[in-house]
């Protein structure tokens, strides 16, 4: 029942009603995240947009930001992450890992 | 070709391992290889429904539309295998009595099964859309189709090969313990979705991670590892999860454990109301 509520609830907590995020954009381009290494500060919550210019999908993934979501061909995606400590956690494109690869410094 | 085929794989261990389960725990159920193939059919055809609509899906909510759409299908997925596991436990010993006969199987299991399709369908419709989108996507950057068709056969043999074994190895267990072992690994099973069903809504801002991480094992047991896939597979383990996830995971078994019982106290006071 807990989850239930919490369920129902998720659904209807409005959109968007947070105040101005720290906003990042990254690209997808010939499988490759450019920049590849983003710096963001630590101890905030981040927006990460993500912009796939690539005619094929990707996911972007990273288990060190506990985070994985789809990313059509030639749109964009925004992920949210943190706040995170300091350091360095290292994303990366499952469909084109041997390319795609990245990391997030919080500092 | 090895590259598709790990990631198919990866992408229908997933399914496979909740049909296997639940296929194991519906034993004894009449139709019950019906209702499965049917969830199976139509997660199969919803899957690539759902990939053709990747980007509508995506655009919605503000970019987070993904988020909320696989969070309301893991939601849902938790509460069916709550159901489920809530109306096996109040049959249980019915189920075990019965499954010892040769061919016996109890009726009046429709209305549960419908809950076990809605599952499968559901997980196959989540895992097989990744997995048509990807390999559309490699047959439009111009990979052989040969390639694409002999990777996505290898890795989708390979879930299945998983999903028979385990199906098998659960079908070993001795009947007095067999529904004690399926509906732990159920219960287990829904709190993994309600914890990823958690970290899709925190991913989407929805809910406050509360702790990011809550605790970091990525040195001990990374989730890479192949214990540790195996275990974020069949029980939802995660190197660093967020504390709300934690909250999600324990409240789903809380939840789930609350409702069996209150079910068994009330199915042992309704013969002796009849006297």
């Amino acid at each position: 029942m807990n989850l239930k509520l919490a369920f129902v609830a998720a659904l209807f907590t409005p959109l968007c009603v947070f105040a101005a995020d720290n906003e990042f954009n990254l690209s997808i381009k010939n499988h490759r995240f450019i920049p590849s290494e983003i710096h963001v500060p630590a101890g905030q919550k981040v927006k990460l947009i993500i912009d796939n210019q690539d005619a094929t999908p990707e996911e972007f993934e990273s288990y060190e930001l506990n985070r994985e979501k789809i990313i059509a061909p030639k749109s964009k995606a925004t992920i949210y992450i943190g706040p995170l400590k300091a350091g360095n956690y290292p994303f990366f494109g499952e469909f084109n890992s041997a390319t795609a690869r990245g990391v997030v410094v919080a500092e | 070709m090895f590259g598709p085929a790990l990631i198919i794989f990866r992408e229908s261990i997933e399914a496979a391992l909740v049909i296997c389960i639940v296929a194991a725990a519906t034993r004894g159920v009449q139709y019950r290889t019906l209702w499965i193939g049917f969830g199976l059919i139509a997660g199969i055809i919803g899957s690539v429904i759902i990939a053709g609509l990747t980007e509508v899906i995506a655009s919605m909510a503000d970019g987070s539309g993904q988020e909320l759409f696989n969070a309301s299908i893991l939601g849902i997925a938790v509460i069916m295998l709550a159901w489920h596991q809530i109306w096996m436990s109040s049959h249980g010993t019915e189920l075990a009595r019965d499954a010892k006969e040769l061919g016996s199987s109890i009726r009046n299991g429709s209305r549960e099964l419908s809950a076990v399709a809605i599952l499968v369908m559901l997980t196959v419709l989540r895992e097989g859309a990744e997995s048509v989108l990807f390999l559309h996507g490699m047959a439009t950057s111009g990979d052989s189709i040969v390639n694409i068709i002999a990777g996505g056969t290898m890795g989708l043999a390979g879930g299945i090969t998983f999903g028979v074994t385990l199906y098998l190895g659960l079908m070993r267990i001795p009947m007095r313990l067999f529904f004690s072992v399926t509906g732990t690994l159920l219960i287990l099973l829904a709190a993994g979705l309600a914890g990823q069903m958690a970290r899709f809504l925190i991913q989407a801002d929805i809910l406050p991670p509360l702790a990011t991480p809550l605790w970091d094992t990525s040195a001990l047991l990374p989730t890479t590892s192949a214990l540790g896939s195996t275990l974020h597979v069949l029980v939802g383990y995660e190197s660093n999860p967020s504390g709300m996830q934690i909250l999600f995971y324990g409240a789903t078994i809380s939840s789930i454990l609350f409702f069996t019982a209150l079910v068994k106290k009330h199915h042992q006071k309704s013969p002796t109301k009849n006297i």
